[in-house]
């Protein structure tokens, strides 16, 4: 393999996964910078799941090279936990919490920290772990609730939680699968606003359907359509793309 | 800071329980030994043995909680690694019987001389020291996890399969062992047995001495649960168990601390069957049988899974209803009446007798505090 010389952060190179002869992506490329925040929108079956997936190890690539920081790894020969290590930090669509455990556990299972059996066995409460899960408390706005259980919170709260879980793994690059489902309008305009402050030190990946929050986060856009890039830009220059327009939006 | 582990290892439910025990393995054998047979308090031999089992029991669903209860590894051939200790320990008090078995070989247990073997088998050798039976009790049903868990963690077997590979698992081992030619005793398995570490196993000391053992066994068993469900470990543990796929994203190596827990349980399981054997004296096969890891699972779920007291409770209250049930007119009845009980712990008392306890105290307190609401914010902050 020869050495990839590319300033990206991510950097995805004419990605194919199919399953039984249905191509999920197809020949998908695009690039990431370092610090960049990236909405990727797309009807439902465009791929944006399976791209995710590749990313994070879950699903490896027919063919095709995914690499990341700067082309120093190749994410489809990492599992996902040597992949999790590297810095990629994952949210489901579906909030999945730790719902027995309390909302201040759930963020210390998350924080960065040596993750062998060993390091957990002999492991004790320290206060900058301490600190760091206060901070993350502050900024996803679950101070007051962090000794309740996880499974007692309301749906936008657990998006949260979910969030800060992926804040207190320190990653590099976010994926963040549509935050903002079955929440309500104040509480999608409060993650907008968090995925913001999270973006001023980490780069993001946002996948969404709500185009009012797309619109709100002001940044660029890439469309997906029947596993490859239909469009790219700026909002308003992909959401006045004909094609878009076609299969996407117009319908 | 110094105190914090202590008090964190030690809640209230897990000092009463130790206190009990502890009580319990001085009461008996003071009973037993110190007040005469007539009295109304003396607690016969037959019952300290009887008692003996229970702990053996109780280790043994102690066990099964820790990797149920607490990693949602629903094993359902834990009894494998229970008989497997149970053997270790049986070759040791075959190799003790020396000249004095029926055949009056020094050296070849009766069952051997029978089958006309000439020598002993290389697995055989060593048994006769104790310090070797008691790492091979350790030993053997530890390494047979571990490959058994590498495979089955590894290849991301879990729920229902798992459960039915373990089935099969200790389900192969039974029709093994009940094998002439595998060296065990065949269905016989090992039994007659006269000394353990030079004292007679049928004495009454030997019995009351073989039961403070077990329950000191029980005592460290459950501070070593104590201390990995209290751990960072033990979140994780719990975090795998009700969402597996998210704690691998969080970079967690589930098969290792799956694997861990899962050896570290059959050890546990290894200890308690070894303990067991001297005090029933016997072990064949049929401790293999696969009813019986069932039987240890519903121990575990009638006492209240994930609770570790609950699984001590389980086993005590349903082999004290086997006991109750099957030495009367009622024994044909036992096996509805296990059945009946899972059923209807399962139905009416899904988190077992110490689960509801806890949830139902919780609740109480929760009410307490939400009765309190101006104070509420305060002890937030």
């Amino acid at each position: 393999m020869e050495p990839k010389t590319t300033s990206a952060l991510l950097y995805l190179d004419a990605i194919t996964v199919s399953f039984d002869g249905f191509k999920a992506l197809n020949e998908l490329s695009f690039v990431i910078e370092p610090r960049e925040m990236r909405a990727i929108i797309g009807p439902n079956g465009a791929g944006k799941t399976t791209m995710m997936d590749v990313i994070t190890g879950k699903t490896r690539p027919d063919s095709g090279d995914v690499f990341f920081e700067q082309g120093s790894y190749d994410l489809s020969k990492l599992d996902e936990t040597e992949i999790a290590e590297l810095g990629i930090g994952r949210k489901f669509q579906k909030p999945t919490v730790f719902d027995m455990h309390s909302v201040e556990d759930n963020l210390l299972l998350a924080l960065k920290n040596d993750r062998s059996v060993r390091a957990t066995l002999i492991w004790e409460n320290t206060s900058s772990q301490q600190n760091r899960i206060h901070e993350i408390l502050d900024t996803i706005r679950l101070k007051n609730m962090r000794s309740r259980v996880a499974g007692s919170l309301s749906h936008g709260q657990k998006q949260w939680l979910e969030i800060g879980m992926l804040l207190a793994q320190g990653p590099k690059l976010l994926l963040v699968d549509e935050p903002v489902a079955g929440m309500t309008d104040a509480e999608t305009l409060q993650t907008a606003e968090l995925l913001k402050d999270i973006n001023r030190d980490r780069t993001v990946i946002v996948v969404e359907h709500d185009m009012a929050f797309v619109r709100e986060l002001g940044v660029k856009v890439t469309c997906l359509h029947e596993g490859s890039v239909l469009a790219e830009g700026t909002i308003d220059q992909v959401s006045t793309n004909d094609r878009v327009v076609e299969v996407y939006l117009g319908r | 800071m110094s105190a914090f582990p202590l008090t964190r290892l030690l809640d209230n439910a897990s000092t009463i329980f130790l206190a009990l025990l502890a009580a319990f393995a001085i009461a008996i054998p003071v009973l037993n030994l110190l007040v005469p047979a007539g009295s109304g308090l003396h607690v016969s031999t037959y019952l300290v043995a009887l008692f003996g089992k229970y702990i053996c029991y109780a280790m043994l669903a102690l066990s099964i909680d820790l990797i149920w209860g607490y990693a949602g590894i629903l094993s359902l051939g834990h009894g494998a690694f229970f008989a497997l200790g149970g053997y270790a320990m049986g070759m040791y008090l075959m190799r003790q019987i020396g000249a004095r078995g029926v055949y009056a070989n020094p050296i070849l247990p009766d069952f051997m001389v029978f089958l006309n073997w000439q020598e002993l088998p290389l697995y055989w050798y060593g048994f006769n020291h104790f310090a070797y039976a008691a790492l091979m009790i350790v030993l053997v049903p530890g390494l047979v996890a571990f490959v058994f868990g590498w495979f089955a963690f590894r290849s991301r077997v879990t729920g229902v399969y798992l459960s039915i590979i373990t089935q099969a698992m200790t389900y192969a081992l039974m029709l093994g062992f009940f094998r002439n030619n595998f060296g065990f005793g065949g269905n016989n398995g090992l039994t007659d047995f006269k000394d353990i570490l030079g004292f007679n196993v049928q004495a009454e000391g030997t019995r009351n001495a073989l039961l403070v053992v077990s329950c000191l066994a029980l005592a460290l068993s459950f501070l070593i649960c104590r201390t990995i469900v209290t751990s960072k470990f033990g979140k994780v543990l719990v975090a795998i168990r009700d969402a597996e796929a998210r704690t691998r994203f969080l970079g967690y190596r589930v098969e290792a601390y799956k694997l861990f827990v899962f050896t570290l349980s059959a050890c546990m399981a290894g200890v308690a069957g070894a303990l067991y054997v001297p005090q029933v004296g016997i072990i064949n096969p049929g401790e293999f049988a696969p009813a019986n890891s069932i039987e240890a699972v519903i121990w575990v779920a009638v006492g209240g899974r994930g609770t570790l007291t609950g699984a001590v409770l389980g086993a005590f209250v349903v082999n004290y209803a086997k006991t109750f049930f099957t030495s009367g007119w009622l024994a044909p009845y036992w096996l509805f009446v296990l059945g009946g009980l899972f059923v209807a712990v399962t139905l009416l008392l899904p988190r077992g007798i110490v689960g509801t306890f806890e949830w139902w105290h919780e609740r109480r307190a929760e009410k307490k505090i939400t009765a309190l609401p101006a104070s509420a914010p305060h002890a937030a902050e």
